[in-house]
């Protein structure tokens, strides 16, 4: 569903993404490691089309669509979620409003009606079950006040409601305790299904102890470097990103 | 032109909606202001002796003044000679009922979405439609007057309950308070006039519509309410204009005198033409608003939408004379294009135990200059005084300005008085947040805005509360930067 070939992506002066490569079929769960400044969420940021990121080469194929064509909300209503690693505060709407809002404008998008308020509800609802979110937290303002859990919890709860065919987690394990972590990870595994393509973002490999991916890689100096299965993580975990960097230096 | 300077400017240009003009003949005045004017005005309107004289004093102290210059914007000098200070919709005979009023004025309000047919109207809101210089009609009267509440234009309050004008007339707002009041005194042509008897709470909003249509004329209306002891109302306050090239004056009074216990709560949704995206055209917007807390545990809000006129002056203002009355001031203002706003309040405390809470947001967009102006003064009587304020500026785009100018006296040492400011800008982060979610630009900024403004909007009575919404939005459409 999303092929990304040799892609090249700079912000301002600084080249990120050097001939970066990744295929993810539906289903599949893959995760992407590396250290700091490896270019991990520029990748999230240019899937999502943040518009300060310029692609200078390469192409992304999403489910037979140039992505890179297209704005990021049409990108969003094709079904590309993005969980942010800091999710924005905007005072006085409250989640619920702001979800009502992208809701029916994804199923206009999608030439279905917009829900009403009734309906609206009960899919929120059956969701806020889902991620253990509390109602409570969605009448407030959207991420005003938050702590990192409810910030991450949330960006689950509204990945859950606009039900992506693309998620991509950036860094969501960051800042979380264990039991914060625990419960973001129990909301993202019953929203796995065959459909849906995961990319995780992440520096630690304690997340992946939780969402276990199908395929792990290696991102260092914006280039996949190394790829494997969830033992790959393991490894990294035991022995630090050095060895990727040495063997890469070799090479 | 980076990609959000060009969105800005492509949505930032979105038209007026209300610019368009009704063909209705028209009786009006030679150009000018003197005192024949003034007498041609009070005859026009049949009034009496008394009210002749007060609006020649009123004009002679006027043409003493000058006009204030403090204010945060800039104009070119206005030729009050080249103004026309009474038009009016040229009706063979005054209209005993909504059946007789001409039919094209009856569509110029339809075409606002003010239904002045009664039966029509949906929800229960008594309208005074004023079409420049003239009241047009009035709704609901007979209902309100079962209550013995009076709710009529100024001119029939004039003829019909002398006794109430002559009384309060000038009785919170002196005739030479100001200006643009002082002129305002010696020109009014009409206005709506409200009493509400002790003990009544209004049962349905009140509502004054203004309505410029006539080019090269001013508007100069006056609303006056008293609400008697123990009374309740809450009354509302819109404004549309053609589209004009030139500037068009807009000198209102309104006045609000509140005796022991009653509580007024005034709104205003203001959309007067601002002028073309270019600064071209629009309404001079001078007015003077302000109410007496006279008695005690009285209490007065004001709450103002401000989205329109090329240029606003105005702060809606109360002086808690009463112990432990009260005042709010709660305000959006909203500048676009080439708009200037000086907007904001006074609150002046004298009596003991008295409190006031004043929330003002600005949102500055375009090249528009949006300033905050109050001042909060506790007297020395004023034991035990409260303030609460808090100025927020939003800005879009870095060629517009914010400004704040806070003034506190306070002269009694009990009193304890708050301020908070902030000033922020709609952030990329929030906007493509939004976008990462589905959601268009436009919509985007609809939503950070009112969730933003969401205090001062929680304020207005429901309906109009959709329409400011829908007004923001308009007004700022997309205009990121």
């Amino acid at each position: 569903m999303l092929s990304i070939k040799n892609l090249h992506a700079k912000i301002e002066d600084n080249q990120i993404l050097n001939g970066l490569n990744l295929e993810v079929k539906p289903g599949e769960v893959h995760a992407i490691m590396g250290p700091n400044g490896s270019g991990k969420s520029t990748l999230a940021s240019v899937l999502a089309g943040r518009e300060e990121f310029e692609v200078t080469e390469g192409t992304v194929e999403y489910q037979g669509k140039d992505l890179l064509d297209l704005a990021p909300e049409e990108r969003a209503r094709e079904g590309v979620f993005l969980a942010f690693q800091y999710p924005v505060e905007i005072p006085g709407v409250s989640t619920i409003n702001f979800m009502k809002t992208a809701v029916n404008q994804v199923r206009e998008a999608r030439g279905q009606q917009p829900l009403d308020a009734v309906s609206f509800l009960g899919l929120m609802k059956e969701k806020m079950k889902l991620v253990e979110i509390d109602q409570s937290l969605l009448n407030r303002s959207l991420n005003e006040g938050f702590s990192g859990g409810e910030k991450k919890r949330n960006e689950i709860f509204q990945m859950a409601m606009l039900e992506p065919k693309l998620a991509i987690l950036d860094e969501t394990d960051s800042g979380l305790d264990i039991d914060a972590l625990r419960i973001v990870a129990n909301g993202v595994n019953k929203l796995r299904d065959k459909n849906k393509g995961i990319i995780v973002v992440t520096h630690y490999q304690r997340l992946l102890e939780y969402i276990v991916p199908d395929f792990v890689h290696v991102l260092y100096k914006g280039k996949i470097v190394k790829s494997g299965t969830k033992e790959l993580a393991l490894e990294l975990e035991a022995k630090g990103y050095d060895w990727i960097k040495d063997e890469v230096a070799v090479v | 032109m980076s990609k959000d300077n060009q969105l800005l400017e492509e949505l930032t240009s979105k038209e007026y909606e209300h610019g368009w003009t009704s063909n209705i003949e028209m009786e009006s005045a030679p150009k000018g202001l003197n005192e024949d004017i003034v007498r041609f005005i009070s005859a026009k309107k049949n009034e009496p002796e008394w009210l002749l004289e007060w609006r020649l004093k009123a004009y002679r102290q006027w043409a003493k003044m000058v006009d204030p210059k403090w204010p945060n914007v800039t104009y070119p000098e206005i030729n009050y000679q080249d103004v026309i200070y009474y038009a009016a919709p040229k009706q063979k005979v005054k209209p005993k009922s909504l059946e007789e009023v001409d039919p094209e004025l009856l569509k110029t309000f339809e075409k606002l979405g003010i239904s002045l047919t009664e039966q029509k109207r949906l929800t229960g809101i008594a309208v005074d439609a004023v079409l420049d210089s003239v009241s047009v009609a009035t709704t609901f009267k007979e209902k309100l007057g079962e209550l013995g509440i009076i709710f009529c234009s100024f001119s029939e309050a004039v003829q019909e309950h002398p006794e109430l004008i002559k009384k309060y007339l000038g009785s919170v707002v002196p005739m030479n308070d100001n200006y643009f009041a002082a002129l305002n005194s010696a020109v009014f042509s009409d206005g709506s006039f409200c009493y509400i008897p002790k003990d009544v709470r209004c049962p349905m909003e009140l509502s004054t519509y203004f309505r410029i249509n006539a080019a090269n004329t001013g508007q100069f209306e006056r609303t006056l309410i008293v609400a008697d002891e123990g009374s309740y109302v809450s009354y509302l306050e819109g404004c549309t204009a053609p589209q004009r090239d030139e500037n068009q004056l807009h000198a209102a009074v309104v006045e609000i005198y509140a005796m022991k216990g009653a509580q007024v709560k005034y709104s205003t949704v203001q959309n007067w033409y601002p002028g073309d995206k270019e600064g071209k055209g629009g309404i001079y917007n001078f007015v003077t608003k302000r109410a007496l807390c006279a008695g005690d545990h009285s209490k007065v809000s004001w709450t103002q939408v401000e989205t329109g006129s090329a240029i606003t002056w105005k702060y809606p203002s109360c002086i808690l004379k009463g112990d432990h009355s009260s005042g709010e001031f709660y305000s959006v203002a909203v500048t676009n294009n080439y708009q200037q706003a000086d907007t904001g309040t006074k609150m002046i405390h004298i009596g003991k135990h008295t409190k006031s809470r004043i929330v003002s947001k600005g949102i500055s967009a375009g090249h528009s200059q949006n300033s905050y102006r109050g001042q909060v003064h506790i007297m020395k009587r004023a034991e035990g005084a409260r303030n609460f304020s808090q100025c927020d500026s939003l800005l879009m785009g870095d060629k517009c300005g914010a400004h704040t100018f806070p003034y506190i006296d306070v002269e009694n040492n009990s009193a304890k008085v708050e301020h908070e400011a902030t000033t922020s800008k709609i952030g990329e982060d929030q906007i493509f947040y939004c976008l990462q979610r589905g959601i268009d630009e436009e919509s985007a900024v609809a939503l950070i805005v009112n969730g933003y403004a969401k205090e001062v909007l929680n304020q207005l009575p429901m309906e109009f509360a959709v329409e400011a919404q829908k007004l923001l939005a308009l007004t700022l459409e997309g205009s990121v930067g």
